[in-house]
């Protein structure tokens, strides 16, 4: 299949690879998806525990093009905004931005629970009361 | 920032992109393309035509044919039916016998890693009564004889198994399964689309009475296959699936695709000559690659039987890699994945699932085809950026890095979406 442009400069470039200490209370770790489905996607945060802005995201994606693409583009947007405000992030507007075909939207959902899997990680950590319903991943 | 573009540099003398899914299709053998050329112009007659000179013409080529793709298989020419390819061989093959066999016996049996040209077949069988066993196969990718012994009844009436697979290169023991449906008195078919001038295939020594063999994947054109059905012990009859002017013996009408024709038995006629020196040519290339990757990579795995396999295959599982975005970063690399983002059903392959291997080492499969016209220099090429890319993409893979902190993958609740 042919990839938009987008895709493949997230592929070819992407953004905040790496791994982030999960054990401190300011990391929120998201591990999401399933080897068997062809797709893991790890996201991790560091939140300023004063203002709660994401200085930090990090990210490792086992999956296909898009789904690199889709969760390299999440720990951009999500950069430098505040957890409640990283959560108004929807699958829809990944997308969109990757111009993603039906068949890859699977890959945008996943990115989607990896940003909310991340914050209630570290919610939970930091005892702060949910506010959004989100589908919650605990990493190990 | 990291980056998952490769700098392997391209060696003199390999142009790029290179072709190396030749189980796919493989390039036209510029022979066959010279032997063909002449059927598209002036000797453009309908082999069916008895009263004049261009007919007579066609059916000399289309008899030519007939005696070298017969030669290549250890057939006589009478035994050669012409058809669109091998899907349609296929086709004709099973559903033909069923039919003309019909009062004899109902049940069918084939194996679980077939082509879906056969599958999808025996499938739409069951819905006409047809019982059919889908054999089981080892994690070799075999079957096992004694299965297939226990699988027959006094309703069988066709064995089909094919004689190389087309994903893992897999050769069947068809020998003795043919021997055992001789002794039996059930009719075998086999799928030899992938074989067939790779390896030797002869249909007396063999015991095989029906065969499905290819123009394309022969250094042929596509579009055009044909069907061994054995004329004597025993003579296997075989009722029209489509039905019109009479022709190939009634068994399949239509006008013949005389060029096609020309150019699959000149492929064959090449075949027969090169195999032997081809196979140990392509047997070289396929070990050094493998060689090569394994040398320079942990946890990768052959999938299927080692020993047992084509020449030109290697099929590769690049743990904690998906397939489909390994083919993204080498994309000037013609090759497959049994991943599932590369599937129309967007489910991993059944044939290595059929092997008991786990969707993850599934969809993290590569699929190498080398081919007549595949270099030594192509291989290394290949090699080096596959290395690159599945080190640059097991940097991006959490699973790679957790396996390599001592985690336990298996023990991990996964969330399935």
């Amino acid at each position: 299949m042919a990839y938009s442009d987008r895709v493949i400069d997230h592929y070819n470039n992407p953004r905040n690879v790496g791994t982030l200490d999960k054990a401190s209370t300011e990391v929120g770790t998201g591990l999401v998806g399933a080897p068997e489905c062809g797709d893991v996607m790890r996201l991790q945060i560091r939140v300023n525990p004063e203002t709660q802005v994401i200085e930090e995201a990090k990210f490792k994606t086992f999956g296909c093009g898009s789904a690199i693409a889709s969760s390299s583009l999440a720990t951009e947007w999500i950069k430098g905004r505040t957890v409640e405000d990283a959560l108004g992030i929807k699958n829809t507007d990944i997308v969109k931005e990757l111009s993603l075909p039906p068949v890859k939207i699977h890959c945008s959902v996943l990115a989607e629970d990896a940003i909310r899997a991340a914050i209630g990680d570290w919610k939970k950590k930091n005892s702060v009361a949910e506010t959004a319903p989100a589908a919650v991943h605990t990493a190990q | 920032m990291s980056t998952v573009v490769s700098q392997v540099e391209v060696p003199a003398g390999v142009s790029l992109p290179i072709y190396m899914d030749n189980h796919a299709t493989s390039p036209l053998d510029p022979r066959v393309l010279e032997a063909m050329m002449p059927y598209f112009t002036s000797k453009f007659g309908n082999a069916a035509s008895r009263n004049h000179s261009f007919g007579w013409e066609a059916e000399q080529a289309v008899e030519t044919a007939r005696e070298q793709i017969a030669k290549l298989i250890g057939a006589t020419a009478k035994e050669i039916i012409f058809t669109s390819g091998a899907t349609e061989s296929n086709n004709l093959a099973i559903k033909g016998i069923a039919e003309m066999y019909r009062e004899r016996g109902n049940h069918i049996i084939t194996q679980v890693t077939e082509h879906k040209a056969v599958l999808d077949t025996c499938k739409r069988l069951e819905k006409y009564g047809y019982r059919v066993t889908y054999l089981p196969v080892k994690a070799d990718g075999l079957i096992d004889l004694e299965d297939l012994k226990r699988a027959m009844d006094d309703k069988t009436i066709l064995v089909s198994i094919m004689a190389a697979n087309n994903e893992i290169g897999v050769l069947q023991p068809i020998r003795e399964i043919g021997k055992l449906c001789h002794e039996k008195g059930v009719i075998f078919h086999t799928d030899a689309v992938q074989a067939v001038g790779k390896i030797p295939v002869n249909v007396m020594a063999d015991n095989i009475d029906v065969l499905s063999l290819s123009g394309h994947k022969i250094y042929g054109p596509k579009g055009v296959g044909a069907l061994y059905v054995r004329r004597r012990n025993p003579r296997v009859q075989i009722a029209a699936q489509i039905d019109g002017g009479g022709h190939e013996r009634g068994m399949r009408s239509g006008t013949l695709n005389v060029p096609g024709i020309v150019g699959l038995g000149k492929a064959c006629e090449i075949a027969y000559q090169e195999m032997d020196s081809e196979a140990a040519y392509l047997r070289g290339l396929r070990d050094r690659l493998r060689e090569k990757l394994e040398s320079a990579l942990d946890y990768v795995q052959v999938n299927g039987s080692w020993e047992h396999r084509l020449p030109g295959n290697l099929n590769m599982s690049f743990v904690y890699v998906e397939g489909e975005s390994l083919l993204m970063g080498i994309n000037d690399v013609a090759v497959s994945s049994g991943s599932a983002c590369t599937s129309a059903t967007l489910e991993p392959s059944y044939v290595l699932k059929a092997l008991g291997l786990g969707d993850d080492v599934a969809h993290s499969s590569i699929r190498f085809g080398l081919g007549r016209f595949n270099t030594q220099a192509e291989v290394d090429y290949v090699a080096a950026k596959v290395i690159d890319i599945v080190k640059k993409l097991r940097e991006l893979s959490p699973l790679y890095e957790m396996v390599k902190e001592g985690i336990d993958l298996t023990k991990i609740q996964w969330a399935a979406h």
